[in-house]
């Protein structure tokens, strides 16, 4: 192509994601799109294509973003060219959705006619609005029997000051309004910009793994263009390569001689490990270079951490072999072997939140069959020892005695909390609750409100978030960055089980809290772990000292009283069942404890 | 392995369903019964051709509701199971029978097909009670029943109570030992409320509606049991199971004693030539395949030497004199401890498990937390 015919193509591209709350009919709308814009035919067209792996599906999340080139014809008669990009959920990835959204010029926002905006969709938009995109709002199933089109445009105004005259009203489901809002597309989502002859920058928004192919690396072409056998260098790692493969989704993969300027894709240069292809960074040319990289990249460092063992001792090499497989794909998972008294060998593991902690879990239970146990999860504490030395402890249980610290520091983020002005007192308790340092608030508009503090990242792995959510509705959105550490009165609180201290239920708490937190553990061990059949004390104790304790009480029946007229089958069963249901345990001295006692510590109502 | 002494006939008809019952059963009214009988019948004879017998010595008619069935449609299925099985005065003949639905032309019938024990589905004594859970008989036919029976001359009598029902005390269920008590019948099964799925029970525990007793009552209540039984010279040779001497139920004893049996009709279970099967259960289906394949199973399955093992113990355990130790070595040639053997140990020392002579049993604390015991002598 010549510069002329790449402006022309430029001016018919329209890049777009769509922005949505779970179950709120994304990927329904996207398979409703997909089929109009003719990408791909009834046959190929599998159900709710964009989600692509079934764990993503069964969870209604998506966790790998994906972008798919679509022809468009309008009702002006020009062809034009979607890319239509799809953005995970969570605020776990809130950095991956900002650099998707980065790729794209506008946005659909949908929003369920009966349910109203929730807070990932909140989230989310703002991400949007910073990354100066258009938003499109449409109001979805307005087929349901409890649709309100009218008062969630109007909610719409009110808490995101969208103007929603023009909002499409749409059942996805049903097919309604899908045409309008593909013309809307074209009417109102700028076409890219950039020069396709200056120096080559492409967005890394993605990438994934391939065995056969190496790293796919998912770009947006922002200035210049692209073309195997070129010369590329990322510019954050500094990692140079020979392209090998450049193409489009539609949504299978194809190749095409040349990527330019509006451009979504891909590209494959031998890449082995995802860590050289960096979501954020940007690519450049070798040979003429661009003199600064895209703004906004940011190194992505675990920032939660959790023991994972394997519930029998003899799984341990799957398990590594698990992790080994799944880090080639996610560039910000870490991993390296301890032990724990209480559960063998397994892994220390480094996340960058909860969620994405959770979907790996899942993934190695499902993916890998590999029943796990997961411990309450830690963050990095520096510790200064009274000779001077200087520890960083991210596992509860290895922290040195009392006796040897001089002082402890906790890593501190600076969490933004976006809610509607409403809920500001809520917002402001919990994060006073939580040991936050008040820093300041600001009015966006005249509903919108983000407050900041300064919170311990330890009380936000906690159960910040769903408490957050409980207490405003869900409309609360926050995001959250590192600021450093900063000294805390912290002290390590054991669980004994039977007078046994099980090394994977310590956790580090704040020493003013430490007596409300031991009860709520204790109290809810009791509730998670089965009647045995002796009486079970459950303590949990600061050094030497018991600050709280609870007492399963022994099993008193479990009989099978009936004959079932010589069903030796059904009693073989049921006792299998009953077996089974322990294998998914772990015996710990005497003690079976399930999998979900390990995260208990986490996982707890306080209100209670 | 010897062959099968045991035959069990299944008559999944009912008058009215139990809320707590998940056996397989269907409504009586509109049912081929006749047709079921003469299914029955084939099956029968083609079991007993593929797998031969040698000499029959206890039979029990279970169900559903066997008492159901009325004269005119029992008198083939008594005639068959007499000739197919060559019986000659059967050491025990069972038939279940609810309270209410029998008839002394019934009775005479059965008695001369050598039927010689009842088992009658008395399960409580308190008709607010015996409503809740869906029985149709009042206090008054479980009486009734048991004068007549003895009139027609059945002298082995059992009944069966059940515990742990919504709304039940322990109170209420003394109440149902103490009546039970005095019909000085020789032999009682007492069996706790499972709420198994697919029942009435089931769907009222999902929707909160079920108001079952706490554990520790259910606990007190056979406690109770146990104690007034065994205290009137009753013998709790079983779990569930209590008789005076010489009365313990021998059919029942060859699931505990890890031995074979026939099992006919729908949804029975059977055991024989080292397999345990299943039939089909629906009733069409069951006539349907028994007359295109002779045999309408389900399922069938060679039972392997460590399933056997398994078996031996969980199945033996359930008795009060447990598991021969002398027999596991002769059926297997191996020592039980050799297999078991740290689980015996640890369940020993947990006071749940007893080792004297010759004999494997369960303690008293074992009784009352026997699915935790079977567990593990799962290999």
């Amino acid at each position: 192509m010549n510069k002329e015919e790449r402006l022309k193509r430029r001016s018919k591209i329209r890049n777009f994601s769509i922005i949505a709350h779970i179950d709120h009919g994304k990927s329904t709308l996207a398979d409703r799109i997909l089929e109009q814009t003719s990408a791909l035919t009834q046959r190929e067209m599998k159900d709710q294509m964009l989600d692509a792996m079934d764990l993503e599906r069964e969870r209604g999340i998506t966790i790998k973003l994906n972008a798919v080139q679509l022809t468009y014809k309008a009702k002006d008669g020009e062809e034009y060219i979607f890319h239509l990009i799809d953005t995970p959920g969570h605020v776990d990835f809130t950095y991956e959705v900002s650099r998707s959204l980065a790729a794209c010029e506008g946005a659909l926002l949908i929003v369920d006619a009966a349910q109203g905006i929730e807070a990932q969709t909140l989230a989310n938009v703002y991400l949007a609005l910073d990354n100066d995109l258009e938003i499109l709002p449409v109001v979805n199933k307005i087929d349901l029997p409890s649709a309100e089109p009218e008062r969630v445009k109007q909610e719409v105004e009110d808490i995101i000051g969208l103007d929603t005259s023009d909002a499409v009203l749409a059942s996805a489901k049903n097919g309604i309004g899908i045409e309008e809002i593909l013309e809307q597309v074209v009417e109102k989502v700028p076409a890219p910009s950039g020069d396709p002859e200056g120096p080559l920058k492409a967005l890394i928004f993605d990438s994934l793994y391939d065995p056969y192919r190496g790293v796919i690396v998912y770009i947006r072409i922002i200035e210049g263009t692209i073309k195997p056998g070129e010369k590329i260098r990322m510019m954050a790692t500094g990692k140079e390569f020979e392209v090998i493969e450049a193409g489009v989704f539609t949504p299978k993969p194809v190749k095409r001689d040349e990527l330019t300027v509006g451009d979504v894709g891909f590209l494959t240069a031998s890449i082995k490990n995802v860590g050289d292809s960096r979501v954020g960074d940007t690519i450049t040319s070798v040979n003429n270079p661009a003199s600064e990289a895209l703004a906004g990249y940011r190194k992505m460092n675990p920032m939660v951490f959790c023991g994972l063992y394997p519930v029998d001792t003899n799984d341990y090499n799957d398990l590594r072999d698990a992790l080994e497989k799944l880090e080639l794909n996610d560039a910000s998972l870490q991993y390296e072997p301890e032990t724990s008294q209480a559960l063998g060998f397994g892994f220390r593991c480094g996340f960058l939140g909860l969620l994405h902690m959770e979907i790996i879990q899942e993934r190695i239970e499902r993916e890998f069959n590999i029943d796990l146990i997961t411990t309450a999860p830690s963050v990095i504490y520096r510790v200064t020892l009274t000779n001077g030395e200087e520890e960083r402890i991210d596992n509860p249980s290895k922290m040195p005695d009392a006796q040897q610290i001089e002082f402890v520091e906790e890593p501190y983020v600076k969490a933004s909390v976006m809610v509607p002005n409403d809920y500001v007192g809520a917002v402001m308790e919990i994060c006073q609750k939580k040991r936050g340092n008040y820093l300041d608030m600001k009015y966006l508009d005249a509903n919108r409100v983000t407050i900041t503090y300064e919170i311990p990242l330890s009380e936000i792995v906690y159960d910040f978030f769903d408490q957050l959510k409980s207490s405003t509705k869900g409309y609360a959105s926050f995001d959250y960055e590192l600021i450093g550490y900063k000294q805390s009165k912290l002290v390590k609180m054991d669980i004994l089980l039977n007078a046994e201290k099980v090394d994977a239920l310590s956790v580090i708490v704040h020493r003013d809290f430490a007596y409300d937190r031991g009860k709520v553990i204790v109290d809810k061990l009791k509730e998670l772990i089965p009647r045995q059949q002796f009486e079970v004390p459950v303590q949990a104790s600061i050094g030497q000292k018991i600050i709280a304790r609870s007492t399963i009480k022994a099993i008193r029946k479990n009989v099978l009283a009936k004959c079932y007229g010589g069903d030796i089958s059904r009693k073989r069963k049921l006792l299998e069942k009953q077996k089974e249901g322990k294998k998914r345990m772990k015996s710990v001295g005497n003690v079976e404890v399930p999998q979900e006692a390990f995260m208990a510590v986490l996982r707890m109502d306080e209100s209670k | 392995m010897a062959l099968p002494k045991a035959v069990y006939v299944h008559i999944p008809f009912c008058e009215q369903i139990c809320h707590y019952c998940d056996f397989n059963k269907v409504y009586l009214k509109g049912q081929p019964i006749e047709e079921y009988v003469k299914a029955c019948e084939k099956e029968m004879k083609e079991a007993v051709s593929q797998f031969p017998y040698d000499h029959i010595e206890t039979v029990y008619i279970g169900g559903g509701t066997p008492s159901s069935l009325s004269s005119q449609q029992l008198e083939p299925l008594l005639d068959s199971i007499n000739q197919v099985f060559s019986l000659q005065k059967p050491r025990e003949y069972t038939f279940e029978i609810n309270p209410g639905n029998i008839s002394d032309e019934k009775l005479s019938l059965l008695k001369s097909a050598g039927v010689n024990r009842l088992s009658i589905g008395a399960q409580a004594f308190q008709e607010d009670l015996l409503k809740k859970i869906g029985r149709a008989h009042d206090e008054k036919d479980i009486y009734r029943t048991i004068e007549s029976a003895r009139r027609m001359g059945f002298e082995n009598i059992s009944i069966d109570l059940m515990f742990g029902l919504p709304g039940q005390s322990v109170a209420n269920f003394i109440e149902s030992i103490e009546k039970s008590l005095e019909l000085e019948i020789p032999h009682f099964s007492a069996y706790s409320l499972k709420v198994e799925e697919k029942t009435v029970f089931h769907q009222l525990q999902r929707k909160g509606k079920l108001p079952l007793p706490p554990e520790d009552d259910e606990v007190a209540m056979y406690d109770v049991l146990i104690n007034m039984l065994t205290e009137q010279n009753y013998h709790h040779y079983e779990i569930s199971n209590f008789s005076k001497n010489g009365y313990e139920s021998l059919h029942n004893l060859t699931y505990w004693n890890n031995e074979e049996y026939y099992g006919i009709g729908a949804g029975a279970h059977g055991y024989v030539s080292g397999q345990r099967y299943a039939n089909v259960g629906p009733i069409k289906k069951y006539i349907n395949n028994v007359h295109s394949q002779g045999r309408p199973l389900l399922e069938s399955h060679v039972v392997s030497t460590a399933e056997k093992m398994e078996e031996e113990m969980f199945l033996g355990l359930r008795k009060l004199e447990g598991v021969s130790i002398s027999q596991f070595q002769n059926r297997f040639n191996k020592d039980p401890f050799e297999i078991f053997g740290n689980n015996i140990k640890r369940l020993k020392s947990e006071g749940l498990l007893k080792v004297e002579d010759d004999r494997i049993s369960l303690t008293k604390n074992g009784l009352f937390v026997a699915n935790e015991v079977f567990e593990k002598f799962l290999l």
